[in-house]
């Protein structure tokens, strides 16, 4: 008997998934859980009733409302018409294809990728997609989990299945503690920055490494979120007692026995030892400090620290033009020094960085402080209703409210400015969300991105600060 | 699906590298239900001043690049969100072909499922082909799928990369959920061999709706 060759984890999951494989042409590949949500799965619909086709699996689809969904206060009537379209096409959709839907008044509303894993829809092993590329965040359990287009939402709709080729695969191991005040978002920003944005295309990662292992849940789900930020489709961490501990009495998640013996499977989702990778990062966790964004990319990124580069200090023709346009988008001299840059905005929200962890740390932060005067609008948007009510409990809102900030209920918000939280034109803002691009968070916006309590403390500043030099007794 | 064999056509220049899909089409038009129109707001905040009117500045305004079907693009094309509005946009407007060194894998697959070639040539080529289209006004180019390659009239013939599944996809215009339900036998199979995590614990705490809207 020969022994079988040492797999990835991402080699396990794909193998466990192959439902059909002829040699040389993609694989079909079998989906575990189908997410979706209002802003891309109309289209999907719509194609599938045309072609007198049913949703293969409504047992394994879950919808909800978040792209679109106001903030403020549900009972009010929406003024929005195009977002009232957006909510009844997905009701009727699903009400006729017995899906299941959280609506916008469900208690365990939110952002897509925020109530996958608070529910326990997300386990490891799985495979599960979404027409939305930060579908990623759902590695952190061990899961291959990935964005799709709208065609394919029509595809996994009809088939429970998607034509796939092999990633690449590419191991990113952050190794040794991370010091007091860089979190989980200064990590993956560290390392958007360090492989650029198109540096893990056609790759799908594994991290590892003491600072990942060290990570809570919602810190790796920060981290995974991002990896297609730096190009990569899916991001994952092979699940352990942090993974079990986070998944037992989830709504979702089997009971008791079955429990114990799904905890059994799962222990055995890791990368052989011996396993080959095609590409390899490493970074040391203790040489990181709290990052900024100070481009129209997240890779355009410096630790708090540091200045606005010049365009003439990067070797390639391509980096100066890009640099170029955005330091003239962004309003930005080079050579100012990150900490001297005022915000207008803040915003602690989206799938990112909205889940309870990030929460405590951005209100242990503010507590008994003000948000300063130049401030125009600091708003705190839980990712889910369950996050909301969680951090009531525990009195957030109120730290936070007495601190300047707005609790807003759950959704996608100022993340992609789909209701009416938008940036105003060439206002900046700090913000945990996950892109920065031109007009992201509003026309002509100017958003940096940042982790929770570099955003708190800056609401607090008027300007960015090194949380480091801050109040950082509490930051995790 | 049509099937993509040849393509003629005027090619127009967007010296940009890693333009994303919120770039190509912003949130504000998230929100149709259907996947037609989107032409006309392709790249919305770059083509057009306030009150729609086109931005003089912006290359695709240029009256010499009016009817392109070629889009030259630079490196990671279509980075970003997942939005399938992006490659219909493209398509809406007109072009049936992007050359760029490299792309997004996400909007890559996307184009493939709209009929668009996302051709891949190397930075040089690529480089080569944005001097001769600002050269000569008029340039074309002519994209032969079967061959793989990218010729104009003066006989610069480019060899460009394509994977072979793909190549096939967009020569037969599968519609590839028929091709995938041929293979209903093997889907079922798996469900049954893989029915503990095929299946959903159904738990009692859940709340879907509230009947308050
Ligand atoms: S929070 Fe932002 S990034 Fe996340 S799903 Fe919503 S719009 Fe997309």
């Amino acid at each position: 008997m020969t022994a079988m060759p040492p797999k990835t984890l991402y080699e396990k999951i794909w193998d466990n998934h192959v439902v059909y494989e002829e040699p040389g042409q993609p694989a079909l590949l079998y989906i575990d859980r189908h997410l979706i949500h209002e802003g891309t799965s109309p289209q999907a619909f719509a194609g599938l009733r045309a072609e007198g086709r049913k949703v293969r699996r409504p047992d394994l689809t879950f919808a909800v409302m978040d792209h679109s969904v106001p903030t403020t206060d549900r009972t009010l009537p929406i003024l929005d018409q195009d977002a009232i379209k957006q909510f009844d096409a997905l009701e009727k959709n699903c009400r006729e294809n017995g899906v299941r839907l959280f609506d916008m008044n469900s208690r365990n509303q939110g952002i897509v990728h925020i109530i996958g894993p608070e529910l326990g829809i997300t386990q490891p092993g799985q495979t599960i997609v979404c027409g939305d590329s930060h579908t990623s965040t759902h590695g952190a359990f061990g899961a291959l989990a990935f964005g799709i287009g709208t065609s394919e939402i029509e595809h996994v709709l009809a088939t429970q299945c998607l034509v796939q080729g092999r990633s690449k695969t590419m191991r990113i191991l952050v190794h040794g503690k991370r010091p007091k005040g860089v979190t989980a978002k200064d990590i993956i920003l560290a390392i958007i920055g360090r492989m650029g944005i198109s540096g893990g295309n056609g790759h799908v990662a594994e991290y590892g490494g003491e600072a990942i292992r060290g990570l809570s849940m919602d810190g790796r789900m920060t981290v995974c979120n991002m990896t297609i930020e730096a190009g990569a489709r899916a991001g994952m961490v092979a699940p352990d007692d942090t993974t079990f501990a986070y998944m037992e009495g989830r709504p979702f998640v089997p009971r008791g026995k079955a429990f114990q013996e799904a905890v059994e499977r799962w222990k055995l989702l890791k990368t052989d030892d011996g396993a080959k990778f095609d590409a390899t990062l490493e970074l040391q966790a203790g040489s990181l400090a709290p990052q900024v964004t100070w481009g129209t990319n997240p890779g355009m990124v410096t630790a708090v620290n540091g200045r606005v580069p010049e365009p003439g200090s990067f070797a390639d023709p391509n980096d100066q033009k890009a640099t170029e346009s955005a330091l003239k988008y962004m309003g930005l001299k080079p050579g100012t020094p990150i900490v001297d840059i005022p915000v207008d905005r803040v915003f602690i929200g989206s799938c990112t960085n909205a889940r309870l962890d990030d929460l405590r740390a951005a209100a242990h932060l503010v507590a008994g402080k003000h948000v300063a005067k130049s401030v125009k609008q600091a708003l705190i948007v839980p990712g889910s209703r369950g996050i909301k009510s969680a951090a009531e409990k525990e009195g957030l809102d109120k730290v936070f409210r007495e601190a300047g900030f707005e609790w807003r209920d759950a959704g996608c918000s100022m993340c992609i400015g789909m209701n009416a939280d938008v940036l105003p034109p060439h206002e900046r803002s700090a913000s945990t969300s996950n892109r920065n691009f031109e007009g992201r968070q509003g026309k002509d916006g100017r958003t940096h991105l940042v982790s929770p309590v570099m955003a708190a403390a800056a609401a607090i500043a008027g300007h960015f600060v090194d949380v480091r030099e801050f109040d950082v007794a509490h930051v995790e | 699906m049509q099937p993509f064999t040849t393509h003629a056509g005027l090619v127009a220049p967007l010296d940009r590298v890693n333009v994303d899909t919120d770039q190509m089409v912003p949130k504000q038009f998230l929100k149709a239900l259907t996947r037609e129109g989107f032409g006309r707001i392709l790249f919305y905040d770059w083509r057009y001043l306030p009150g729609e009117k086109p931005n003089p500045q912006f290359v695709l305004n240029f009256p010499r690049y009016q009817g392109a079907s070629v889009l030259l693009a630079r490196a990671n094309f279509g980075c970003g969100s997942s939005r399938e509005h992006a490659p219909w946009g493209v398509k809406d407007y007109g072009f049936r072909v992007i050359l760029a060194p490299s792309y997004a894998d996400i909007f890559y697959n996307n184009c493939f499922k709209n009929g668009i070639l996302p051709a891949i040539l190397s930075e040089e080529q690529v480089e080569e082909l944005f001097k001769r289209t600002e050269k000569e006004e008029g340039y074309t180019l002519t994209v032969d799928l079967p061959k793989q390659t990218v010729s104009d009239k003066h006989g610069l013939c480019y060899k460009f990369e394509i994977p072979p599944a793909r190549k096939e996809f967009l020569l037969q215009g599968l519609d590839d959920i028929g091709t995938t339900l041929q293979h209903e036998a093997s889907i079922a199979a798996y469900e049954k061999s893989h029915a503990a995590t095929a299946t959903m614990f159904e738990p009692l705490d859940v709340k879907y709706a509230s009947n308050s809207r």
